[in-house]
């Protein structure tokens, strides 16, 4: 099982709540492209079986494997917000990096030869935009930690419900 | 042009080749999309008056304007060919991936011609056909036929529309599968059992160019928005299984082969109980910010861990309908129906012909000999033992199954003339597609609309039960006014079913469902997609021209007024409990209500389409086929 230990924000899915509908990966695409191209999402929505749907994207990682793998040094890590640079003069389009991310949350475009990852809408004031489109509230822009506290909290909550009952 | 790549592709499987025809602005104008262009592609590509079965009837597939756009509820297609089960048009709707993948193949539409001479599936890769072999994947289901499908390609991306064993062995209710949805109805997946065709896979990379993509974007998110509000709730939360006791409390629920409306067992069967005992997750098709299908699971008994998306549809026709109140067997048949790719409300409701035919004595307990009962069995209505025993018989054309899997229509016609029977009486179907889960007795504009729809019984295409539900209409009596109301409620849904949008967003547009709630906001869609410029009358027509290519395709294939029929229960026996109790809609009656629709429809007494009309709805080339 891969995990992630990290102290940065990122955009987190909760499979109870996602359906699959594929809304992230349309504002995702349409922000970053101006078009509607599911595979020029940074974020990707997988259905493994009938009732298994979420989205994955980069979990931006403490000491990320992306970085490190890079030949090229073309990525470097926001110390401050975690989020992972692409240097499109550096890339080269080998793939190195897609390899290391142990979440599946980079790719190649196809168009440009360059490693493409979610910057968490750096460019949008409104913060990112697959957050704000998704109907079901199922994505969240959050840490491990938040998620923890958040978990033990629902968790407190739903006990005294229950024993109030 | 936007929103079209403004071509087809052209697939031969007998020859192993392919071809593209362009198609200009005003084809697209007139035929749009889903089962309107699907139809369209059948009507200019079939060999009219062939075998359903035959390599002359051809599998046409059309995407959908909105599939691979944001709209919601917009990631749909449509497919067309002949129908096994009624000798006339069939149609049928799926969302899913398949149709986002489609689009973004840059195909508006795929005609599959001939037969292959060995099992094979297709791979659409962009715009590159290729052939490849099937034989190790038959006897699959059709959920594992994608996966292994997408495991061999080494591309979760690629999407198929599959078959299963019932398709493969052709039961003539036999469906297409994808992403675990169905283009459920009229037997299409007997048609590409026919074929050898396991499969349809396609990749598609490319973008999807709109119009005015920052207009679409707001209208999708607001429309979205609504859509997370009280007008979706239903589909939401419970899912149209919630419809279970309302229909009960009509008398319309379908109970024991339509012989009542009303089920003492309603509630162990109700959307309020699977949600309480069998609630596993809430799924969605592509783009859908509604998402109603309530996947539901046993968790004891005999079918533990049998698991399905539970639909109304399919719900009553193996429960009410075969006198089941657990709903733990309904899971399992359903899963059946699923897996095996067979229509789950044509399987129940042949299911319910055989089990009052073995009631009524003229099936004997030796009739069901199988592998598995080698002494036979007595499916008496509420034996779930014997439904699932049976539902697997059908799937692999084991011992009745074989003739079960003919459909009421056929299967009843060869018992009856072998033995002198009259089955017939309670073979359950229009057109020889079996009815759907509402008793017509009680619901006489919809009586006439389910009688009249090109395809057969079906509850999608004609939604005039909202009148007779609503009180609009009386559902009890005949007046003049039910032809013009069959015709609006028809048409009204064509339009859905043509872009094609799924019909649950109807009312997130501005909160009314009618024509002037929805065409103005699906006007701005369709404009904002491709730089067209629709208005609220237009957008109307979409739905007239659907109605007009399917009923122009029947009457070529031989339609005439005596095929618009009820089933004879409906028209003969009356109910006897409940609020539909003391209904029939009579010969009479069915009658005088079909001059009305074809009246209100511009068509002549007969039934059939003047020319001039045909001109003026711009099918002039329909009119010199069967224009009258």
């Amino acid at each position: 099982m891969t995990t992630s230990t990290s102290k940065y924000q990122y955009i987190c899915n909760d499979p109870e709540k996602c359906v699959g509908c594929q809304f992230c990966e349309y504002a995702c695409s349409f922000n970053k492209t101006g078009s509607f191209n599911v595979y020029r999402s940074r974020i990707r929505t997988v259905r493994a079986h009938e009732i298994v749907a979420a989205s994955i994207t980069c979990r931006t990682c403490e000491d990320a494997p992306c970085v490190l793998a890079c030949p090229r040094d073309a990525l470097t890590q926001d110390a401050e917000t975690g989020v992972i640079h692409v240097d499109a003069e550096r890339c080269d389009g080998c793939a190195w990096c897609v390899e290391a991310c142990d979440f599946g949350a980079i790719s190649i475009n196809p168009g440009t030869k360059r490693a493409e990852m979610c910057d968490q809408c750096a460019d949008n004031e409104e913060g990112p935009q697959c957050v704000k489109w998704c109907p079901k509230g199922a994505l969240e822009l959050t840490t491990p930690d938040r998620r923890a506290q958040k978990a033990r909290h629902e968790l407190i909550l739903e006990e005294v419900t229950a024993a109030k009952k | 042009m936007f929103g079209y790549s403004g071509k087809i592709l052209h697939i031969d499987l007998a020859k192993r080749k392919s071809w593209v025809e362009p198609k200009a602005e005003p084809w697209y104008k007139t035929y749009i999309g889903g089962t309107s262009m699907a139809t369209r592609l059948c009507w200019e590509n079939i060999e009219a008056g062939c075998d359903p079965l035959a390599p002359g009837n051809p599998i046409c597939i059309a995407g959908g304007l909105f599939a691979g756009t944001p709209v919601p509820v917009g990631g749909k297609w449509g497919i067309a060919s002949k129908s096994p089960l009624t000798g006339f048009i069939a149609d049928s709707l799926s969302g899913s991936w398949f149709a986002v993948a489609l689009k973004r193949s840059g195909w508006d539409g795929i005609v599959i011609h001939g037969a292959s001479p060995d099992w094979v599936y297709i791979l659409v890769d962009d715009d590159v056909v290729t052939f490849r072999p099937a034989s190790h994947l038959l006897g699959k289901g059709t959920f594992a036929t994608e996966e292994a499908i997408r495991e061999e390609l080494g591309d979760d991306q690629v999407r198929s529309a599959t078959i299963g064993p019932a398709g493969e062995k052709g039961v003539l209710y036999a469906n297409v599968t994808n992403d675990g949805r169905q283009a459920g109805r009229t037997g299409h997946g007997a048609v590409w059992g026919s074929k050898k065709l396991k499969a349809l896979s396609v990749r598609g990379t490319g973008d999807v160019k709109v119009a005015d993509p920052e207009t679409l974007l707001k209208l999708a998110l607001d429309i979205s928005k609504t859509a997370q509000g009280p007008y979706t709730e239903k589909y939401r939360v419970l899912g149209t299984a919630s419809n279970v006791l309302n229909m009960n409390r009509l008398g319309l629920l379908p109970t024991r082969n339509y012989q009542e409306g009303e089920f003492e067992h309603a509630e162990s069967i109700s959307g309020e109980y699977l949600k309480e005992h069998h609630a596993v997750k809430t799924v969605a098709c592509a783009g859908c910010p509604i998402a109603c299908e309530q996947m539901r699971r046993v968790n004891d008994g005999p079918y533990t861990g049998a698991m399905s998306g539970i639909e109304y549809e399919s719900l009553y026709a193996v429960s009410s309908n075969l006198g089941i109140g657990d709903v733990r067997v309904a899971i399992k048949l359903i899963e059946l129906c699923d897996q095996g790719g067979m229509d789950s409300m044509s399987g129940g409701v042949t299911l319910g012909w055989a089990m009052e035919t073995f009631e009524r004595g003229v099936f004997k307990k030796e009739d069901f000999k199988c592998k598995k009962y080698p002494e036979g069995f007595e499916p008496n209505f509420g034996n779930g033992e014997a439904a699932v025993a049976l539902c697997e018989m059908i799937i692999n054309r084991e011992g009745i199954g074989d003739l079960l899997a003919l459909g009421t229509r056929k299967a009843s016609a060869k018992v009856d003339a072998e033995r002198g029977s009259e089955t017939y009486k309670w073979a359950m179907h229009i057109k020889g597609l079996e009815n759907p889960g509402y008793d017509l007795r009680g619901l006489k504009t919809f009586a006439l609309g389910a009688s009249v729809v090109p395809r057969g019984g079906c509850h999608n295409r004609s939604a005039a039960y909202d009148v007779d539900i609503s009180g609009e209409a009386d559902r009890f009596s005949v007046d003049e006014k039910r032809g013009a109301l069959a015709k609006d409620s028809e048409e009204y849904a064509a339009v859905y079913d043509t872009l094609p949008l799924c019909k649950f967003i109807r009312r997130c547009f501005t909160g009314k469902a009618d024509r002037a709630g929805a065409w103005p906001v699906i006007a701005k869609l369709i404009n904002a997609t491709t730089g067209w410029d629709m208005g609220y009358d237009d957008v109307d027509m979409i739905g007239v021209h659907c109605i007009t290519i399917k009923k122009a395709f029947n009457i070529r294939e031989g339609w005439t007024r005596k095929d618009d029929h009820l089933p004879w229960r409906t028209q003969h026996e009356a109910m006897t409990k409940g609020k539909s109790a003391n209904c029939m809609v009579t010969e009479k009656e069915l009658e005088y209500m079909k001059d009305q629709y074809y009246e209100a429809k511009g068509w002549t007494k007969k039934g059939l389409i003047p020319k001039e009309q045909l001109v003026k709805l711009g099918m002039e080339d329909l009119a010199k086929e069967i224009g009258v």
